[in-house]
């Protein structure tokens, strides 16, 4: 669905823009307001300013109307401007919404009393089916409700929910039985037992998600809302106690005038930290977006932000490690073998083998050594003699005869076995190699012709390109590999050292993986992992980040606290970037914020105060024009300022795979040190433009 | 500025550095339980009050019953302070023939002794009795500190721990502390300042005939003067060791009977400092890497340091007003120089602006030289020592915990730039961390800022105020700002035994005490429940360099945002004032 959205046209951005706009001033509602205590307490600054500026227009004001205006004006900007973040933020998940609601339109179920083909059936509509029920769907109807397929195997597109065109199977038993409501089956025929109830699916979960309705702040979101509310309590005690100060200043010195309500709400809007009070619900939701967009659906949004925190991450070996399958790399031929003689046999026998292992043979044997690189398709037929023999169980060997040759490859004890029944026997020279190839990992197969041992294919597990790399990255940040398989300890510490992992657990069951997690989670480490077959649910539901494939089991996916559509297992890694960066740019925006008030302050102090003592001059170190256009300036600045975050706000602070030290200092010259500067030059800036415009007498 | 000043400051830290690794581990090993060498003459004693007070020492205590039994034994002793006070007149030891001290000077002076402020709304000679003194103040001196010191340590048990349910037992931790680390080190310190000639005895005061009779205002002759005497070196001790500060005399430090030599000075500004400095090497020992430690005694050491350059170099330079005048304000062999006003001439221009600067950083609060005549920017300092919080070093104990919640503040912000949720040594730092914190840093500035605003609208308030003007302002505002952080020391030209200043004052040393350190106590049960995440390359480091600067600068920017306008009122405004 984000494929739709991300090619939007310009218009779509206008629309975007437009309702953002029209939110914006919606929220100024106050009971949506108090939410988010910082942004309340400038909403309230500006309702008393106005009150301010309405009196000062009967000539009864503490200060000339046109100040007194311009101040009430650009707090309620401040207050649009953040409104206006978190809107747009919101905005696209609201669009995606709306396509998604349109997709789960009501549709007819086909109802079977009992989960047979010929059972009797009902058409209801889909609203009636209930969690247990059991429905039909076949070629070209809408599934009416998430279930999980209990009979039949058909292809289904779910376009719908992942914006994937490519049909996929779904099929009863194994790892492929959960389907989605509001998808469409292509071919063939379903049972399926439902899973979920109207308004609880699969999809009204999206909706909701993605339009924020049911977002609820993430702990570590609150923690940061409880300091800034403490900075804004501290700062409303700075601000409400200068009144006082202020009146017994001017009646000891008896000069000057005690300062004025706009310029105490002035400061402390200044003051109290509306640069990440503003943004602060957008970089949650752009953050959740992020995620979304990248077809990963999270079921909280406690979920990503744990991701941050993950620092050992359980990888299954097959298809996030490794390649899906092994490949051959090497022949070794037998004492007293030719190795082109291997090689002709060795093709031979996987010509008909359309398993990616015996293509790979076919592939080597024609790239190696010249010989013809040809494959049959099942469809096409054998040439005349020849009489393929198919890999099965039983015999776990597959080959070719012709013109009374029989060739033979399989597992060396099969291979074995078969020669001896024939009374042959086999070379001491071949149990050698076997054994070497299965010790650094390999996978052997032996190749035998008429009871004669021929030779030995070394396949290979491939690491895929630029893993290493990647686990390196990990390592630098302080994120712990561990490579789940099934294989042996032998084979697996050959891949796990191959692709760089940390560690590994070898001949992994439900069983160990959850007992791996558990000893992890012992330590204090935070534990992320994929999964999608059943028996992976208890150790995804064990994790603290657990990712289930879509085309996972039900189980599993209940399990989980996200789930990837396009279940793409090296997507953990991204989900831990967002993690980060959320909380990247809530720290760094924080910091920034809270630097910026040093300059605040020497703006407005010598201006509210410069009547008392004329010497606080000395303090107006920016030689900001009159004590009104330093405010202003300094309320501005402080305005202007979130709009011109909103991108990084929705963006994110970028991410850097290095150390948390050198992240820290990086962050802290840009956002510290930064923050610290740039309203200096800000205001000092604004300043100029008011004196420029010639309203610098307020 | 002279090279035998900076040399006598250099030395006064070097000093104090050399002591941090010795005292920090004994400490360390007073409250881990381990033995120590004077558990052979004092381990008996120990026992004994177990015994008597019905004390389980192996009985740990959760953070709730820890927190009850710390405040039941302040209430108690607030209790006991204030009927002591009330009714000296007919208890014995009281050979002046004190009365009843009244209602609002004695709860001021209770709640003062009890959170360690040693605020003196009283002259000491003329109100308090040797019983008194002895039995409530002395005793008080040694407990607040005992205290302080035992919420720091449960505070540290909290970091060190991990899925624990307890933080130790106060009971025992204030009986230790007070056994094997204050009495000790208070008896060595009494000696070594008798040997200087403090006083020490239970005699009535001398009257003593004028070497050089003088006439008073009246322009009749004085001949005699009377001597106050009294157990002046054993309460000076702890005065200092305990950053208790309540000077036996009125003049305080400045008192000839109190700190006579160079040597009592630099000693009483030694023990002002150990304690609170050796601490973070406790800390660092007992959270297992002492590095943490230094990081913290680094941060303290850069703002003493730098306030003291400030502080001095501010002094030196003289009053300008002065120097128009043509007084000659530039140190020579015949002259200290610089602003010597309220200076003692026997400590100079350096050793008071040190000891102004160590006895508001340690929030001590006694003094040997006027705060009031400090240059703006001398005083300015000062206070603003004090406005950080007291943290550094700050008070026994009370300066930890104050220093590691601010660290606990610093991280959470830093943590989230590394994209992990904060941490400080594995502790994750959650919603009810930053609540805990948030109530701890909010406190202080809303107390000083509330009072102040109070005391300058209300004529009871102004009725105090002999300077008016921003120094009249500085003096409120010291008054409540060295209350509230529980330091003691005064500005002076504020007459603060007035009941509005007594009962307002005994309110704000307690909360600033009582307030802070209950969520500290909180704050540490719920640290001592987490598990302790395994540090790696991500995991944000809080003993570099870098975190030290951090720290630093989170300390200097909050306390220079919560206290900034005011100073500009006040100090800030003089200082302008006096240099245009």
């Amino acid at each position: 669905m984000s494929a739709h959205s991300t090619k939007a046209l310009p218009d779509h951005y206008k629309t975007l823009y437009r309702r953002a706009v029209l939110d914006a001033f919606k929220k100024l509602n106050p009971r949506w307001m108090v939410r988010n205590p910082v942004m309340f307490v400038v909403e309230i600054g500006a309702v008393l300013t106005t009150f301010l500026w309405v009196q000062s227009l009967t000539g009864q004001g503490e200060a000339s109307p046109g100040f007194i205006g311009a101040v009430s004006l650009w707090l309620w900007f401040t207050v649009l401007f953040a409104n206006f973040a978190e809107a747009l933020a919101e905005g696209r998940g609201k669009a995606q919404a709306e396509a998604l609601r349109r997709m789960r339109q009501e549709t007819h179920a086909k109802r079977l009393k009992e989960p047979r083909r010929d059972a009797p059936m009902e058409i209801v509509s889909s609203s009636e089916l209930r969690k247990g029920d059991f429905y039909l769907v076949e070629a070209g109807d809408i599934l009416p409700a998430d279930g999980e397929v209990v009979e039949g195997i058909a292809s289904v597109d779910e376009s719908a929910v992942t914006g994937e065109s490519a049909p996929v199977i779904r099929e009863s038993g194994g790892d492929r039985s959960a389907v989605t409501g509001g998808t469409r089956l292509l071919s063939d025929w379903l049972i399926v037992r439902v899973t979920a109830n109207p308004g609880e699916g699969f999809l009204d979960h999206m909706i909701h998600l993605v339009e924020g309705a049911k977002r609820q702040k993430t702990p570590n979101e609150i923690a940061l809302t409880i300091l800034l509310a403490a900075f804004t309590i501290i700062f409303l005690g700075v601000v409400v106690t200068l009144l006082p100060f202020s009146l017994y200043s001017v009646e000891a010195t008896g000069q000057g005038r005690p300062v004025t309500i706009t310029v105490l709400v002035a400061l402390l809007v200044c003051l109290i930290p509306t640069t990440i009070g503003g943004l602060l619900p957008a970089i949650g939701i752009a953050g959740m977006d992020r995620v979304i967009r990248r077809n990963v659906i999270p079921l909280s949004g406690r979920a990503v932000e744990a991701a941050g925190d993950v620092d050992v991450l359980l990888l299954d070996k097959t298809g996030t490690i490794t390649l899906g399958n092994r490949q051959a790399v090497e022949l070794i031929p037998a004492p007293g073998v030719d190795e082109r003689t291997l090689a002709e046999a060795a093709q031979l026998a996987s010509l008909a083998d359309e398993t990616p292992e015996g293509r790979s043979i076919v592939v080597l044997a024609k790239e190696k050594y010249g010989l013809r690189g040809r494959t049959l398709t099942p469809g096409e037929q054998a040439p005349a003699g020849f009489r393929f023999v198919p890999f099965s169980a039983q015999t776990r060997m597959s080959g070719v005869d012709y013109n009374g040759v029989a060739i033979r490859k399989g597992a060396p004890d099969a291979i074995f076995a078969w020669i001896q029944e024939q009374g042959e026997s086999v070379p001491q020279e071949v149990r050698v190699i076997v054994e070497s190839i299965a010790r650094n990992g390999g996978t052997p197969l032996v190749v035998a012709r008429n009871g004669k041992v021929l030779g030995v294919i070394h396949l290979k597990d491939i690491v895929k390109g630029g893993i290493r790399e990647r686990f390196a990255q990990l390592r630098r940040m302080g994120i712990k590999t561990v490579m789940i398989t099934g294989d042996n300890p032998l084979t697996a510490a050959s891949i796990a050292a191959e692709a760089g992992v940390d560690d590994f657990l070898a001949q992994a069951t439900p069983e160990t993986k959850l007992k791996l997690i558990r000893e992890y989670q012992a330590k204090g480490h935070v534990v992320a992992m994929t999964g999608d077959g059943t028996n992976d649910a208890p150790a995804l539901a064990q994790a603290d980040v657990a990712v289930a494939m879509n085309t996972g089991t039900q189980p599993a996916r209940e399990a989980a606290n996200l789930i990837d559509l396009d279940s793409n297992p090296t997507k953990l890694l991204d989900i831990v970037e967002i993690g980060k960066q959320l909380l990247m740019t809530r720290g760094a925006l924080t910091t920034f914020s809270i630097a910026n008030d040093v300059a605040k302050y020497f703006a407005i102090i010598p201006a509210a105060f410069v009547s008392v003592y004329p010497s606080l001059q000395a303090l107006n170190i920016m030689r900001l024009a009159t004590p009104e256009s330093a405010i202003l300036s300094a309320v501005i600045f402080n305005a202007l300022i979130i709009p011109a975050l909103i991108p990084l706000a929705l963006r994110g602070v970028p991410y850097r795979p290095v150390g948390a030290a050198r992240l820290l200092r990086d962050h802290l010259l840009l956002y510290g040190l930064g923050g610290l500067i740039a309203p200096f030059i800000g205001i000092k800036a604004i300043d100029l433009v008011l004196v420029a415009l010639g309203w610098a007498h307020g | 500025m002279t090279v035998t000043g900076v040399l006598q400051i250099g030395i006064f830290f070097l000093a104090l550095l050399a002591l941090v690794k010795p005292l920090g581990t004994y400490i360390m090993r007073v409250y881990s339980g381990e033995r120590v060498f004077l558990e052979r003459i004092l381990g008996p004693v120990e026992r004994l009050i177990y015994r008597f007070a019905g004390v389980e020492p192996s009985q740990e205590m959760s953070w709730k019953t820890y927190a009850v039994a710390m405040l039941l034994f302040n209430a108690a002793g607030l209790l006991f302070l204030y009927a002591l006070q009330r009714l000296q007149g007919v208890l014995p030891l009281n050979p002046q023939g004190f009365v009843a001290v009244s209602p609002d000077l004695a709860f001021n002076t209770a709640a003062s002794f009890v959170t360690n402020t040693n605020w003196q709304a009283y002259g000491g000679e003329t109100t308090m009795s040797h019983l008194t003194r002895m039995l409530g103040l002395t005793a008080q001196n040694f407990l607040s500190a005992a205290t302080g010191m035992a919420v720091a340590i449960a505070f540290i048990r909290g970091l060190a721990r991990h899925t624990a349910n307890t933080i130790g037992n106060f009971w025992v931790d204030l009986v230790r502390g007070t056994l094997y680390i204050l009495l000790p080190l208070a008896v060595v310190l009494a000696l070594l300042l008798v040997s200087q000639g403090v006083v020490q005895t239970l005699s009535a005061y001398k009257t003593v005939a004028l070497l050089d009779p003088t006439t008073n205002a009246d322009g009749q002759p004085v001949t005699e003067q009377t001597l106050a005497l009294g157990p002046a070196a054993s309460q000076i001790a702890i005065k200092h060791l305990g950053t208790n500060g309540g000077g036996f005399f009125n003049a305080n430090s400045a008192h000839p009977f109190e700190n006579p030599t160079p040597l009592t000075n630099f000693l009483e500004m030694l023990a002002e400092a150990v304690i609170a400095f050796s601490l973070t090497y406790t800390f660092g020992k007992m959270v297992g890497d002492t590095r943490q430690g230094w990081a913290l005694l680094a941060v303290m050491m850069i703002i003493l340091v730098g306030s003291t350059l400030v502080a001095y170099v501010s002094e030196s330079a003289g009053n300008p007003r002065l120097a128009a005048l043509g007084v000659e304000q530039t140190a020579s062999s015949l002259n200290p120089g610089g602003n010597m006003e309220g200076k003692e001439v026997r400590f100079g221009i350096a050793n008071s602006a040190l000891f102004a600067v160590v006895t508001t950083g340690t929030s001590t609060g006694a003094v040997n030289s006027m705060h009031d005549s400090f240059t703006p920017l001398g005083g300015l300092v000062l206070l603003w020592l004090m406005q950080l919080g007291e943290i550094a070093p700050g008070g026994v104990g009370s300066g930890l915990y104050g220093i590691l919640v601010f660290a606990i503040v610093a991280v959470f912000v830093a943590g989230l730039m590394v994209g992990r949720t904060p941490e400080y040594l594995g502790k994750k730092i959650e919603v009810y961390e930053m609540k805990m914190a948030s109530l701890i840093i909010l406190i202080m500035p809303m107390v000083v800022l509330s009072f102040t605003a109070l005391a300058v609208v209300t004529a009871a308030g102004k009725a105090s105020v002999f300077n008016p003007g921003p120094h009249g302002f500085s003096e409120v505002l010291y008054a409540f700002t060295s209350m509230a952080n529980n330091n003691g020391s005064a500005f002076g030209g504020l007459n603060a035994n007035t009941p509005f200043y007594n009962i307002t004052g005994g309110l704000v040393m307690l909360i600033g005490r009582f307030w802070p350190a209950v969520p500290a106590l909180a704050l540490a049960g719920s640290l001592a429940r987490k598990k302790k995440v395994p540090s790696s390359a991500g995991t944000l480091p809080t003993h570099t360099p870098l975190f030290i600067l951090w720290l630093l600068s989170v300390i200097l920017i909050v306390g220079a945002l919560n206290f900034f306008p005011a100073l500009a009122l006040g100090p800030v405004a003089e200082h302008f004032l006096l240099f245009r």
